[in-house]
Protein backbone atom coordinates (compact mmCIF):
# COMPACT_ATOMS: atom_id res chain seq x y z
CA UNK A 1 0.00 0.00 0.00
CA UNK A 2 0.98 3.27 -0.95
CA UNK A 3 0.08 6.45 0.87
CA UNK A 4 1.36 9.11 -1.23
CA UNK A 5 0.54 9.92 -4.85
CA UNK A 6 3.26 11.20 -7.05
CA UNK A 7 1.15 14.24 -9.36
CA UNK A 8 2.62 14.17 -12.96
CA UNK A 9 3.07 17.82 -13.93
CA UNK A 10 -0.38 18.80 -16.22
CA UNK A 11 -2.45 15.75 -15.42
CA UNK A 12 -3.94 17.45 -12.09
CA UNK A 13 -6.92 15.06 -11.97
CA UNK A 14 -7.21 14.39 -8.72
CA UNK A 15 -9.96 17.00 -8.13
CA UNK A 16 -12.68 14.78 -10.12
CA UNK A 17 -14.47 17.21 -11.18
CA UNK A 18 -14.82 19.74 -9.02
CA UNK A 19 -11.41 21.82 -10.08
CA UNK A 20 -9.89 24.53 -8.58
CA UNK A 21 -11.57 28.27 -9.91
CA UNK A 22 -7.78 29.15 -11.10
CA UNK A 23 -5.03 26.34 -12.49
CA UNK A 24 -2.15 28.97 -13.10
CA UNK A 25 -1.62 32.05 -13.52
CA UNK A 26 0.13 34.13 -15.73
CA UNK A 27 1.79 37.18 -14.64
CA UNK A 28 3.55 40.17 -16.77
CA UNK A 29 6.41 41.63 -14.01
CA UNK A 30 7.57 44.22 -16.07
CA UNK A 31 6.78 45.34 -19.98
CA UNK A 32 10.46 46.71 -19.67
CA UNK A 33 13.15 44.71 -21.63
CA UNK A 34 17.10 44.71 -21.57
CA UNK A 35 16.65 43.60 -24.72
CA UNK A 36 15.14 45.69 -28.23
CA UNK A 37 14.10 42.83 -30.45
CA UNK A 38 13.00 43.94 -33.57
CA UNK A 39 10.04 41.86 -33.31
CA UNK A 40 8.93 42.08 -30.13
CA UNK A 41 4.87 42.71 -29.99
CA UNK A 42 5.65 44.10 -26.15
CA UNK A 43 8.63 45.22 -25.15
CA UNK A 44 9.83 48.91 -23.73
CA UNK A 45 13.14 50.48 -22.69
CA UNK A 46 14.60 49.05 -19.46
CA UNK A 47 15.25 52.62 -18.18
CA UNK A 48 11.91 53.48 -19.38
CA UNK A 49 11.10 55.58 -15.84
CA UNK A 50 8.04 55.94 -17.34
CA UNK A 51 6.89 52.49 -17.48
CA UNK A 52 8.31 51.70 -14.56
CA UNK A 53 6.28 54.00 -11.90
CA UNK A 54 3.55 52.38 -13.39
CA UNK A 55 4.12 49.20 -12.59
CA UNK A 56 2.76 47.13 -9.29
CA UNK A 57 4.63 47.32 -6.54
CA UNK A 58 6.37 44.39 -4.27
CA UNK A 59 3.19 44.55 -1.91
CA UNK A 60 0.75 44.53 -4.67
CA UNK A 61 2.36 41.70 -6.61
CA UNK A 62 2.57 39.54 -3.26
CA UNK A 63 -1.08 39.78 -2.50
CA UNK A 64 -2.13 39.18 -6.38
CA UNK A 65 0.15 35.50 -5.20
CA UNK A 66 -1.57 35.20 -2.16
CA UNK A 67 -5.36 35.25 -3.81
CA UNK A 68 -3.86 32.52 -6.79
CA UNK A 69 -2.51 30.14 -4.24
CA UNK A 70 -6.15 31.01 -2.28
CA UNK A 71 -7.94 29.96 -5.87
CA UNK A 72 -6.28 27.07 -5.97
CA UNK A 73 -3.43 27.59 -8.54
CA UNK A 74 -0.47 25.13 -8.56
CA UNK A 75 1.49 27.16 -10.78
CA UNK A 76 2.28 30.80 -11.90
CA UNK A 77 4.21 32.12 -14.93
CA UNK A 78 6.64 35.29 -14.86
CA UNK A 79 6.96 36.56 -17.96
CA UNK A 80 7.34 40.19 -19.10
CA UNK A 81 9.28 42.07 -20.84
CA UNK A 82 11.97 40.69 -19.29
CA UNK A 83 11.20 39.96 -15.98
CA UNK A 84 14.32 39.62 -14.12
CA UNK A 85 14.28 43.58 -14.77
CA UNK A 86 12.67 43.59 -11.65
CA UNK A 87 14.77 44.56 -8.87
CA UNK A 88 12.24 42.69 -6.45
CA UNK A 89 12.44 39.17 -8.81
CA UNK A 90 14.04 37.29 -5.73
CA UNK A 91 11.66 38.34 -3.11
CA UNK A 92 8.63 37.68 -5.49
CA UNK A 93 9.60 33.95 -6.76
CA UNK A 94 10.65 33.20 -3.00
CA UNK A 95 6.95 34.49 -2.12
CA UNK A 96 5.36 32.23 -4.83
CA UNK A 97 7.48 28.96 -3.66
CA UNK A 98 6.65 29.68 0.03
CA UNK A 99 2.93 29.73 -0.62
CA UNK A 100 3.35 26.54 -2.40
CA UNK A 101 3.48 27.70 -6.20
CA UNK A 102 5.53 26.46 -8.97
CA UNK A 103 7.22 29.36 -11.19
CA UNK A 104 7.76 29.01 -14.48
CA UNK A 105 10.46 31.82 -15.76
CA UNK A 106 10.45 33.18 -19.17
CA UNK A 107 13.56 34.67 -19.40
CA UNK A 108 16.39 35.99 -22.12
CA UNK A 109 18.89 34.67 -19.36
CA UNK A 110 20.50 38.11 -19.48
CA UNK A 111 20.70 38.65 -16.00
CA UNK A 112 20.62 35.44 -14.43
CA UNK A 113 23.32 35.41 -11.91
CA UNK A 114 25.66 33.56 -9.98
CA UNK A 115 23.20 34.47 -6.74
CA UNK A 116 20.11 33.58 -8.53
CA UNK A 117 21.49 30.55 -10.15
CA UNK A 118 22.62 29.54 -6.43
CA UNK A 119 18.74 30.19 -5.34
CA UNK A 120 17.31 28.18 -8.20
CA UNK A 121 19.72 25.15 -7.24
CA UNK A 122 18.35 25.40 -3.60
CA UNK A 123 14.95 26.46 -4.32
CA UNK A 124 14.14 24.97 -7.23
CA UNK A 125 11.22 26.94 -9.82
CA UNK A 126 10.04 22.80 -9.78
CA UNK A 127 9.10 24.08 -13.57
CA UNK A 128 11.64 24.16 -16.68
CA UNK A 129 13.05 27.83 -17.25
CA UNK A 130 12.48 28.53 -20.87
CA UNK A 131 15.02 30.83 -22.32
CA UNK A 132 14.43 32.75 -25.83
CA UNK A 133 17.21 31.87 -27.90
CA UNK A 134 18.01 35.05 -31.15
CA UNK A 135 21.40 33.59 -33.03
CA UNK A 136 24.14 31.34 -32.18
CA UNK A 137 26.51 33.91 -32.73
CA UNK A 138 26.93 37.72 -31.81
CA UNK A 139 26.19 39.23 -35.60
CA UNK A 140 22.96 37.59 -35.90
CA UNK A 141 22.03 37.51 -32.10
CA UNK A 142 22.77 41.30 -31.28
CA UNK A 143 21.03 42.23 -35.14
CA UNK A 144 17.84 41.03 -33.30
CA UNK A 145 18.45 42.22 -29.77
CA UNK A 146 19.95 44.79 -30.73
CA UNK A 147 21.70 45.65 -28.09
CA UNK A 148 25.52 45.45 -27.99
CA UNK A 149 26.77 43.15 -25.38
CA UNK A 150 23.80 40.91 -25.03
CA UNK A 151 24.92 37.65 -26.47
CA UNK A 152 27.77 37.46 -23.80
CA UNK A 153 25.46 37.89 -21.62
CA UNK A 154 22.88 35.54 -22.83
CA UNK A 155 25.87 32.64 -23.71
CA UNK A 156 26.92 33.43 -19.29
CA UNK A 157 23.41 33.02 -18.11
CA UNK A 158 22.94 29.65 -19.96
CA UNK A 159 26.15 28.44 -19.10
CA UNK A 160 25.37 29.34 -15.31
CA UNK A 161 22.24 27.36 -15.96
CA UNK A 162 24.33 24.43 -16.94
CA UNK A 163 26.94 24.49 -14.52
CA UNK A 164 24.37 24.52 -12.20
CA UNK A 165 21.82 21.56 -13.47
CA UNK A 166 19.01 23.97 -13.37
CA UNK A 167 16.90 22.61 -15.41
CA UNK A 168 15.75 24.74 -19.09
CA UNK A 169 14.89 24.55 -22.62
CA UNK A 170 15.47 27.21 -24.80
CA UNK A 171 13.35 27.90 -28.06
CA UNK A 172 13.88 30.32 -31.40
CA UNK A 173 12.63 33.44 -32.88
CA UNK A 174 13.07 32.44 -36.62
CA UNK A 175 14.51 35.88 -38.37
CA UNK A 176 16.49 36.74 -41.25
CA UNK A 177 19.61 37.40 -39.29
CA UNK A 178 19.73 33.84 -37.63
CA UNK A 179 17.88 31.36 -40.45
CA UNK A 180 20.90 29.85 -42.08
CA UNK A 181 22.13 28.92 -38.40
CA UNK A 182 18.99 26.62 -37.60
CA UNK A 183 20.93 23.75 -37.97
CA UNK A 184 23.14 24.69 -35.61
CA UNK A 185 21.15 25.85 -33.03
CA UNK A 186 19.25 22.87 -32.75
CA UNK A 187 22.65 20.66 -32.36
CA UNK A 188 23.48 22.88 -29.71
CA UNK A 189 19.62 22.38 -28.23
CA UNK A 190 19.96 18.66 -28.27
CA UNK A 191 22.90 18.91 -25.97
CA UNK A 192 20.59 20.68 -23.05
CA UNK A 193 20.13 17.84 -20.95
CA UNK A 194 16.51 18.63 -20.94
CA UNK A 195 15.48 19.13 -24.35
CA UNK A 196 13.79 15.89 -25.22
CA UNK A 197 12.47 17.13 -28.84
CA UNK A 198 13.40 19.88 -31.01
CA UNK A 199 12.85 23.01 -30.00
CA UNK A 200 9.99 25.58 -31.01
CA UNK A 201 9.92 28.49 -33.23
CA UNK A 202 8.17 31.97 -33.03
CA UNK A 203 7.74 32.76 -36.69
CA UNK A 204 4.21 34.51 -37.09
CA UNK A 205 5.38 37.39 -33.90
CA UNK A 206 2.64 39.28 -32.93
CA UNK A 207 1.45 42.72 -33.34
CA UNK A 208 2.19 45.16 -30.64
CA UNK A 209 -0.28 44.07 -28.05
CA UNK A 210 -0.78 47.48 -27.17
CA UNK A 211 -1.73 48.72 -30.54
CA UNK A 212 0.46 51.39 -29.63
CA UNK A 213 3.08 51.82 -32.41
CA UNK A 214 2.08 52.09 -36.40
CA UNK A 215 5.75 52.04 -37.06
CA UNK A 216 6.55 49.23 -35.92
CA UNK A 217 3.83 46.99 -36.67
CA UNK A 218 4.45 47.86 -40.11
CA UNK A 219 8.31 46.18 -39.62
CA UNK A 220 6.91 43.33 -37.77
CA UNK A 221 4.40 42.27 -40.85
CA UNK A 222 7.93 42.36 -42.76
CA UNK A 223 9.69 39.93 -40.52
CA UNK A 224 7.11 37.40 -40.22
CA UNK A 225 7.44 34.24 -42.22
CA UNK A 226 5.39 33.48 -44.94
CA UNK A 227 3.55 30.42 -44.88
CA UNK A 228 5.83 28.31 -47.31
CA UNK A 229 8.48 28.90 -44.90
CA UNK A 230 6.74 27.86 -41.86
CA UNK A 231 5.46 24.80 -43.37
CA UNK A 232 9.03 24.12 -44.74
CA UNK A 233 10.06 24.90 -41.00
CA UNK A 234 7.52 22.64 -39.37
CA UNK A 235 8.72 19.42 -41.53
CA UNK A 236 12.03 19.70 -40.77
CA UNK A 237 10.96 16.51 -38.24
CA UNK A 238 8.56 15.08 -40.49
CA UNK A 239 7.34 12.07 -38.94
CA UNK A 240 7.36 13.55 -35.41
CA UNK A 241 5.34 16.91 -36.65
CA UNK A 242 2.54 14.31 -38.88
CA UNK A 243 1.84 12.31 -35.58
CA UNK A 244 1.37 15.61 -33.74
CA UNK A 245 -0.99 17.37 -35.83
CA UNK A 246 -2.94 14.10 -36.28
CA UNK A 247 -3.21 13.88 -33.09
CA UNK A 248 -4.17 17.35 -32.28
CA UNK A 249 -6.79 17.34 -35.57
CA UNK A 250 -8.51 14.33 -34.14
CA UNK A 251 -9.27 16.42 -31.26
CA UNK A 252 -9.14 20.52 -32.25
CA UNK A 253 -10.19 20.54 -35.58
CA UNK A 254 -13.65 21.38 -36.81
CA UNK A 255 -16.30 24.16 -37.33
CA UNK A 256 -15.88 26.72 -34.00
CA UNK A 257 -19.48 28.36 -34.38
CA UNK A 258 -20.28 31.98 -33.62
CA UNK A 259 -18.88 32.10 -30.78
CA UNK A 260 -15.49 33.61 -30.17
CA UNK A 261 -14.12 31.99 -26.94
CA UNK A 262 -13.50 28.46 -27.54
CA UNK A 263 -10.47 28.39 -26.14
CA UNK A 264 -9.60 28.70 -22.32
CA UNK A 265 -9.21 32.52 -22.07
CA UNK A 266 -10.75 33.52 -19.35
CA UNK A 267 -10.65 30.27 -17.05
CA UNK A 268 -6.97 31.88 -15.88
CA UNK A 269 -5.44 34.47 -17.08
CA UNK A 270 -1.73 37.35 -17.32
CA UNK A 271 -1.93 39.96 -14.75
CA UNK A 272 -0.01 42.37 -16.88
CA UNK A 273 2.65 44.93 -15.31
CA UNK A 274 0.07 47.21 -14.45
CA UNK A 275 -2.41 45.27 -12.50
CA UNK A 276 -5.02 44.66 -15.22
CA UNK A 277 -5.98 41.01 -15.39
CA UNK A 278 -6.86 39.77 -19.00
CA UNK A 279 -8.02 36.98 -20.18
CA UNK A 280 -4.77 35.80 -21.46
CA UNK A 281 -1.52 36.67 -22.35
CA UNK A 282 -2.65 38.20 -25.36
CA UNK A 283 -5.73 39.89 -25.35
CA UNK A 284 -5.32 43.68 -23.99
CA UNK A 285 -8.76 45.01 -25.23
CA UNK A 286 -9.03 47.36 -22.23
CA UNK A 287 -13.10 46.38 -22.39
CA UNK A 288 -12.26 42.64 -21.70
CA UNK A 289 -9.62 43.28 -19.07
CA UNK A 290 -10.17 43.74 -15.07
CA UNK A 291 -8.71 46.04 -12.83
CA UNK A 292 -7.13 44.11 -10.13
CA UNK A 293 -6.02 47.21 -8.40
CA UNK A 294 -9.67 47.89 -7.84
CA UNK A 295 -10.68 44.33 -7.16
CA UNK A 296 -10.19 40.48 -6.60
CA UNK A 297 -8.89 37.78 -8.94
CA UNK A 298 -12.13 35.68 -7.59
CA UNK A 299 -13.89 38.81 -8.87
CA UNK A 300 -12.92 38.46 -12.27
CA UNK A 301 -13.12 34.79 -12.87
CA UNK A 302 -16.48 34.36 -11.38
CA UNK A 303 -18.07 37.11 -12.52
CA UNK A 304 -16.23 38.84 -15.52
CA UNK A 305 -14.65 36.53 -17.41
CA UNK A 306 -17.35 33.94 -17.42
CA UNK A 307 -19.19 36.82 -19.99
CA UNK A 308 -16.75 36.06 -23.02
CA UNK A 309 -18.29 32.78 -23.76
CA UNK A 310 -21.71 34.77 -24.89
CA UNK A 311 -19.40 36.92 -26.92
CA UNK A 312 -20.59 36.10 -30.53
CA UNK A 313 -18.91 37.13 -34.04
CA UNK A 314 -21.04 39.83 -35.85
CA UNK A 315 -18.49 40.30 -38.88
CA UNK A 316 -19.83 39.05 -41.80
CA UNK A 317 -16.81 37.47 -43.30
CA UNK A 318 -16.10 36.19 -40.04
CA UNK A 319 -19.32 34.18 -39.96
CA UNK A 320 -19.08 33.10 -43.53
CA UNK A 321 -15.89 32.29 -43.05
CA UNK A 322 -13.83 31.41 -39.79
CA UNK A 323 -17.18 30.58 -37.79
CA UNK A 324 -17.92 27.51 -40.92
CA UNK A 325 -14.27 26.31 -40.97
CA UNK A 326 -13.12 23.37 -39.83
CA UNK A 327 -9.49 25.00 -39.66
CA UNK A 328 -9.91 26.77 -36.98
CA UNK A 329 -7.60 24.24 -34.39
CA UNK A 330 -4.65 24.77 -36.83
CA UNK A 331 -5.55 28.18 -37.69
CA UNK A 332 -4.31 30.62 -34.76
CA UNK A 333 -7.18 33.51 -35.39
CA UNK A 334 -8.75 34.15 -32.45
CA UNK A 335 -10.10 37.38 -30.23
CA UNK A 336 -6.50 38.40 -29.36
CA UNK A 337 -5.29 38.06 -32.81
CA UNK A 338 -7.92 39.86 -34.25
CA UNK A 339 -7.63 42.61 -31.71
CA UNK A 340 -4.07 43.41 -32.05
CA UNK A 341 -4.44 43.51 -36.49
CA UNK A 342 -7.60 45.45 -36.18
CA UNK A 343 -8.72 46.52 -33.05
CA UNK A 344 -11.60 44.08 -33.06
CA UNK A 345 -12.55 40.83 -32.03
CA UNK A 346 -13.86 39.65 -35.18
CA UNK A 347 -12.49 40.67 -37.72
CA UNK A 348 -10.60 37.44 -40.20
CA UNK A 349 -6.70 37.92 -40.08
CA UNK A 350 -5.64 36.94 -44.13
CA UNK A 351 -2.00 35.93 -43.05
CA UNK A 352 -3.50 33.06 -40.12
CA UNK A 353 -5.88 32.05 -42.98
CA UNK A 354 -3.32 31.43 -45.62
CA UNK A 355 -1.02 29.84 -43.28
CA UNK A 356 -3.47 27.30 -41.72
CA UNK A 357 -4.41 26.42 -45.59
CA UNK A 358 -0.96 26.40 -46.45
CA UNK A 359 -0.68 23.91 -43.47
CA UNK A 360 -3.83 22.08 -44.42
CA UNK A 361 -2.60 21.28 -47.31
CA UNK A 362 0.53 20.39 -46.63
CA UNK A 363 -1.42 17.46 -44.40
CA UNK A 364 -3.63 16.71 -46.98
CA UNK A 365 -6.50 17.86 -45.56
CA UNK A 366 -6.84 20.03 -48.42
CA UNK A 367 -6.38 20.26 -52.04
CA UNK A 368 -5.04 23.07 -53.64
CA UNK A 369 -8.08 26.06 -54.51
CA UNK A 370 -10.31 24.34 -51.57
CA UNK A 371 -11.06 26.58 -48.83
CA UNK A 372 -11.94 25.18 -45.03
CA UNK A 373 -15.42 26.69 -45.08
CA UNK A 374 -16.67 25.28 -48.08
CA UNK A 375 -15.59 21.48 -46.52
CA UNK A 376 -18.42 19.13 -45.57
CA UNK A 377 -16.87 16.15 -45.66
CA UNK A 378 -13.80 17.19 -42.77
CA UNK A 379 -14.41 14.25 -40.41
CA UNK A 380 -13.47 11.80 -43.30
CA UNK A 381 -10.48 14.25 -44.01
CA UNK A 382 -9.25 14.05 -40.27
CA UNK A 383 -9.49 10.44 -40.02
CA UNK A 384 -7.47 10.08 -43.62
CA UNK A 385 -4.92 12.73 -42.90
CA UNK A 386 -1.46 11.44 -43.95
CA UNK B 1 7.68 -1.67 7.73
CA UNK B 2 7.48 0.67 10.74
CA UNK B 3 11.55 0.53 11.80
CA UNK B 4 12.81 3.80 11.46
CA UNK B 5 9.20 5.37 12.92
CA UNK B 6 8.68 5.48 16.59
CA UNK B 7 5.02 5.86 18.26
CA UNK B 8 6.10 7.88 20.78
CA UNK B 9 7.64 9.98 18.78
CA UNK B 10 6.16 13.29 17.65
CA UNK B 11 6.91 14.23 13.71
CA UNK B 12 6.22 17.43 11.65
CA UNK B 13 5.63 18.87 8.34
CA UNK B 14 9.00 19.27 6.90
CA UNK B 15 9.82 22.82 6.21
CA UNK B 16 11.38 21.63 3.00
CA UNK B 17 8.15 21.44 1.89
CA UNK B 18 4.67 23.22 1.73
CA UNK B 19 1.35 21.25 2.68
CA UNK B 20 -1.70 23.07 0.17
CA UNK B 21 -5.29 21.72 0.67
CA UNK B 22 -7.01 22.39 -2.40
CA UNK B 23 -10.54 21.40 -3.22
CA UNK B 24 -10.25 18.67 -0.12
CA UNK B 25 -6.94 17.29 -1.44
CA UNK B 26 -3.60 17.58 0.71
CA UNK B 27 -1.05 18.08 -1.79
CA UNK B 28 2.63 18.20 -1.24
CA UNK B 29 4.56 20.80 -3.30
CA UNK B 30 8.33 20.28 -2.13
CA UNK B 31 10.29 23.67 -1.74
CA UNK B 32 13.86 22.75 -1.64
CA UNK B 33 15.60 20.41 -3.91
CA UNK B 34 15.68 16.88 -3.35
CA UNK B 35 12.33 15.72 -2.04
CA UNK B 36 10.73 13.69 -5.02
CA UNK B 37 12.60 11.80 -7.61
CA UNK B 38 11.86 14.33 -10.46
CA UNK B 39 12.38 17.98 -9.10
CA UNK B 40 8.90 18.60 -10.41
CA UNK B 41 7.19 16.13 -8.68
CA UNK B 42 4.34 16.89 -6.26
CA UNK B 43 2.50 14.66 -4.30
CA UNK B 44 -1.07 14.11 -2.81
CA UNK B 45 -1.88 12.04 0.40
CA UNK B 46 -4.54 9.30 0.39
CA UNK B 47 -7.38 8.93 3.05
CA UNK B 48 -5.15 7.68 5.45
CA UNK B 49 -2.77 10.28 4.35
CA UNK B 50 -5.09 13.14 5.15
CA UNK B 51 -6.74 12.20 8.30
CA UNK B 52 -3.17 11.90 9.74
CA UNK B 53 -1.50 15.28 8.15
CA UNK B 54 -4.28 17.27 10.28
CA UNK B 55 -2.99 15.89 13.58
CA UNK B 56 0.66 16.73 13.03
CA UNK B 57 0.46 19.71 15.47
CA UNK B 58 3.76 19.29 16.75
CA UNK B 59 2.35 18.13 19.84
CA UNK B 60 0.94 14.66 19.54
CA UNK B 61 2.73 11.54 19.45
CA UNK B 62 1.90 9.02 16.70
CA UNK B 63 0.68 7.02 19.19
CA UNK B 64 -2.17 9.64 20.47
CA UNK B 65 -2.67 10.39 16.60
CA UNK B 66 -3.34 6.31 16.03
CA UNK B 67 -5.80 6.67 19.01
CA UNK B 68 -7.90 9.39 18.04
CA UNK B 69 -8.10 8.20 14.54
CA UNK B 70 -9.35 5.04 15.84
CA UNK B 71 -12.15 6.94 17.53
CA UNK B 72 -12.82 8.88 14.87
CA UNK B 73 -13.40 5.65 12.50
CA UNK B 74 -14.11 2.99 14.92
CA UNK B 75 -11.57 0.80 13.65
CA UNK B 76 -9.00 -1.87 15.75
CA UNK B 77 -6.00 0.17 16.94
CA UNK B 78 -3.74 -2.08 15.52
CA UNK B 79 -4.43 -1.81 12.45
CA UNK B 80 -4.78 2.21 13.04
CA UNK B 81 -1.23 2.15 14.04
CA UNK B 82 0.09 0.08 11.29
CA UNK B 83 -1.25 2.37 8.48
CA UNK B 84 0.16 5.48 10.38
CA UNK B 85 3.70 4.23 10.75
CA UNK B 86 3.57 2.89 7.04
CA UNK B 87 2.71 6.84 5.89
CA UNK B 88 5.55 8.21 8.15
CA UNK B 89 8.00 5.94 6.67
CA UNK B 90 7.11 7.10 3.30
CA UNK B 91 6.69 10.51 4.23
CA UNK B 92 10.38 10.25 6.40
CA UNK B 93 12.05 8.57 3.19
CA UNK B 94 11.05 11.69 1.21
CA UNK B 95 11.75 14.08 3.55
CA UNK B 96 8.18 15.59 3.86
CA UNK B 97 8.12 15.18 7.70
CA UNK B 98 10.81 15.34 10.22
CA UNK B 99 10.81 13.94 14.19
CA UNK B 100 10.13 17.03 15.87
CA UNK B 101 13.49 16.75 18.65
CA UNK B 102 12.50 16.59 22.55
CA UNK B 103 13.21 19.84 24.19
Amino acid sequence: MTYTKKLKPHEFKIWHGKQPLLGQLDIELTERCNNNCIHCCINLPENDSKAKKKELSTEQWKKILDQAAELGALAVRFTGGEPLLREDFKELYLHARHLGLKVLLFTNARNITPALAALFVKIPPLEMIEVTVYGMRRKSYEAISRKPGSYAEFRRGVNLLLKNKIPFVVKGALLSPNKKEIDEFESWAATIPWMDKPPSYSMTFDLRGRRDSLKKNRLIKTLRATSGEIVHILNRHREAYCKEMNQFCQKFIGPPGKELFNCGAGHGGCVDAYGRFQPCLSLRAPDLTYDLKKGILQDALTRVFPKLKKITASNRTYLKRCARCFLKGLCEQCPAKSWTENGTLDTPVKYLCEIAHVQAMDLGLLIDGERGWEITDWRTRTTKMK
Amino acid sequence: MTNKVKLNAVYVPSENVVAREIEGEIIIVPLTAGIGDAEDDLFSLNETGRAVWKFLDGKKTLAQIAKALGKEYNSPLAEIEKDVAGLMVELLKRRIVSEKKRS
